[in-house]
């Protein structure tokens, strides 16, 4: 399944296999925990913001390659953003994986995170790529516990505006 | 050689024509990513032969009506096909008396009947339900909500590192104010098949009933609710190669006469007035409103189709493909398998390490191979032994030793992919 390759591919097993900025901060304003009920995914978020811009951030957790993948190229992704840019980002994650932005037609920011655009064809794994950026977005709205469930469900809900 | 319903039996260690039992099977010839389907996730669901198929066509082409209503000829038709499917059941299980099967909606259902019709009942404040580690959720849940509203208490009985319940302790937990043992016959995450005659004894010397979850155990082996003296069991109709939407509830008459109705309606009454309404006689008490008359029928069905087969060579078979499964992936360097009870049904879970089970599912579906990856719906099983989620393979008789061999191609490639 063309899917399936595309999502395998070496960088997002290479960030699985060792995730970037895994961990926790001591010194973290603003945290947040990201569950997948369904599958057992479990992603813990710390981060620090300075004059609104991401200065540290760490992730955590048990859960899938894609998730883990999607975490750590999260942290590397929005450290040193403000918080506009990576709202900015956590809404263009979403689309592209719920297959809402063609990352090789519309315009984005994505970048190399388009690596996970090929979750929008594996249903099931929609969630996994998403958890990380649903919990950042919570993290920034300080919000204690996310999920990917329910009115949360980012298959049948919009995130909101931040 | 002997035809039995398209299936031939033959000399030989597993006795079932193959080649006859999977042609029974539409399903099986689907192709997935263009390879052959090989469909191990058995135990969530399983699938349904021709001749089962059939039935439901007949049913609503040519019997369908409304039952134990109208005098006309087709609710005349459909109402003795029902009760035919419900002798059926009856003879499967081998119960006493065709009133102590109640048609219910599957397993969950059944078990919140008991929950509700009997628990809500006879259990009181500081009385105690015992259930063990290996419950599903459907086991858990229905009783919680019990205990909670009565001010009683769950307790669970522990399982060893193999996924055998700890007997020992099950035996100090029955005390006088045990209500009610829940038991799964075969756990539907490890695939233990649990001690529950011995257990139902230790339990009726306390004066204790035993709810056993038969939904594991029905496809695999053959059940008999007398010699088990089981006062509850239920299982559905959908893993047993019927169809979704059914299932079967036996309790025993003394029981069932005792409990109060679970959901209230039409066809379980003897006469209503707004003053007071008088119920049916079991098992009609317990089948409030129209119920899935066409799935109970199939089901009727797939109980012929099984006995044409033979459930002892059923069980011949599944126990080799898990005999053979199990040798296999235990060659598998950084492959491990969990729960390793003596006593198994043809359910293999196992742990890749490095692998989320929901990348070992992905990438096996490439190669066509179904498994379930997840906790199965048993998340104390999965605390007990410390993973959030297994990939689990389960087998039916339609399943051949060559399946076996692409599930563990399929985990060879997976662990490449990762390597």
């Amino acid at each position: 399944m063309v899917a399936t390759k595309q999502l395998y591919q070496e960088v997002i097993l290479d960030h699985n296999r060792k995730p970037r900025n895994w961990g926790a901060l001591a010194d973290a304003t603003h945290k947040a925990e990201g569950h997948n009920p369904l599958c057992g995914d479990h992603i813990s978020l710390t981060m620090k913001l300075r004059d609104d811009t991401v200065d540290a951030i760490n992730v955590h957790g048990e859960s899938c390659a894609i998730c883990k993948a999607s975490a750590s190229m999260m942290t590397t992704t929005v450290r040193g953003r403000t918080r506009q840019d990576a709202e900015q980002l956590v809404r263009e994650f979403r689309d592209m994986a719920i297959g809402k932005l063609d990352h090789e037609k519309q315009p984005h920011h994505l970048g190399r995170l388009t690596v996970f655009a090929g979750v929008r064809d594996l249903p099931t794994r929609v969630k996994c790529a998403i958890l990380p950026w649903h919990t950042l977005h919570a993290a920034f709205n300080s919000v204690a516990s996310t999920t990917t469930e329910a009115e949360a469900d980012p298959m049948h809900a919009p995130m909101g505006n931040a | 050689m002997t035809a039995i319903h398209g299936a031939v039996l033959q000399q030989g260690k597993s006795a079932l024509d193959l080649e006859c039992v999977r042609a029974e099977f539409p399903i099986l010839r689907l192709k997935i990513n263009g390879k052959p389907l090989v469909f191990l996730d058995n135990a969530a669901s399983s699938q349904m032969p021709q001749p089962v198929l059939d039935r439901w066509l007949k049913y609503q082409t040519t019997q369908h009506a409304n039952i134990h209503r109208a005098v006309h000829y087709l609710s005349e038709t459909a109402t003795a096909e029902y009760e035919a499917a419900r002798r059926k059941l009856q003879a499967f299980i081998n119960a006493k008396e065709e009133r102590e099967v109640i048609f219910t909606t599957g397993t969950t259902d059944g078990i919140n009947l008991v929950a509700h019709g009997y628990g809500r009942k006879f259990v009181g404040a500081g009385d105690e339900i015992v259930l063990t580690t290996l419950e599903h959720h459907s086991n858990i849940v229905p009783w919680q909500m019990v205990v909670e509203e009565k001010g009683a208490k769950i307790r669970v009985v522990p399982v060893n590192d193999r996924g055998e319940l700890d007997l020992e302790e099950y035996a100090r937990l029955l005390n006088p104010r045990t209500k009610l043992v829940g038991v799964t016959h075969v756990s539907n995450a490890l695939g233990t098949i649990n001690p529950v005659r011995e257990m139902i004894r230790l339990a009726h010397e306390k004066g204790v009933p035993v709810l056993l979850d038969g939904a594991q155990a029905v496809p695999h082996m053959k059940v008999d609710v007398q010699e088990l003296d089981c006062d509850f069991y239920a299982f559905s109709g959908h893993k047993m190669f019927g169809p979704t939407g059914i299932g079967v509830l036996y309790g025993k008459a003394q029981w069932l006469e005792k409990m109060q109705p679970y959901k209230g309606g039409g066809d379980m009454i003897l006469s209503v007035t707004f003053e007071k309404t008088d119920y049916n006689v079991i098992p009609h008490k317990f089948e409030a409103g129209t119920t899935p008359i066409a799935a109970a029928i199939t089901l009727g069905a797939a109980v012929d189709y099984l006995h044409g087969i033979g459930m002892e060579h059923i069980h011949a078979h599944d126990t080799d493909l898990l005999d053979y499964a199990t040798e296999q992936v235990n060659r598998l360097p950084g492959v491990r398998i969990i729960g390793t009870a003596e006593q198994k049904a043809a359910v293999l879970s196992f742990a890749v390490d490095g692998v989320h089970p929901h990348d070992v599912g992905t990438l096996l579906n490439e190669e066509g191979v179904a498994i379930r990856t997840g906790h199965h719906c048993a998340q104390p099983v999965m605390r007990r032994f410390n993973v959030p989620a297994t990939s689990r393979a389960s087998f039916a008789f339609y399943n051949t030793m060559s399946e076996v061999d692409a599930l563990v191609a399929g985990i060879k490639k997976v662990q490449k992919v990762f390597r």
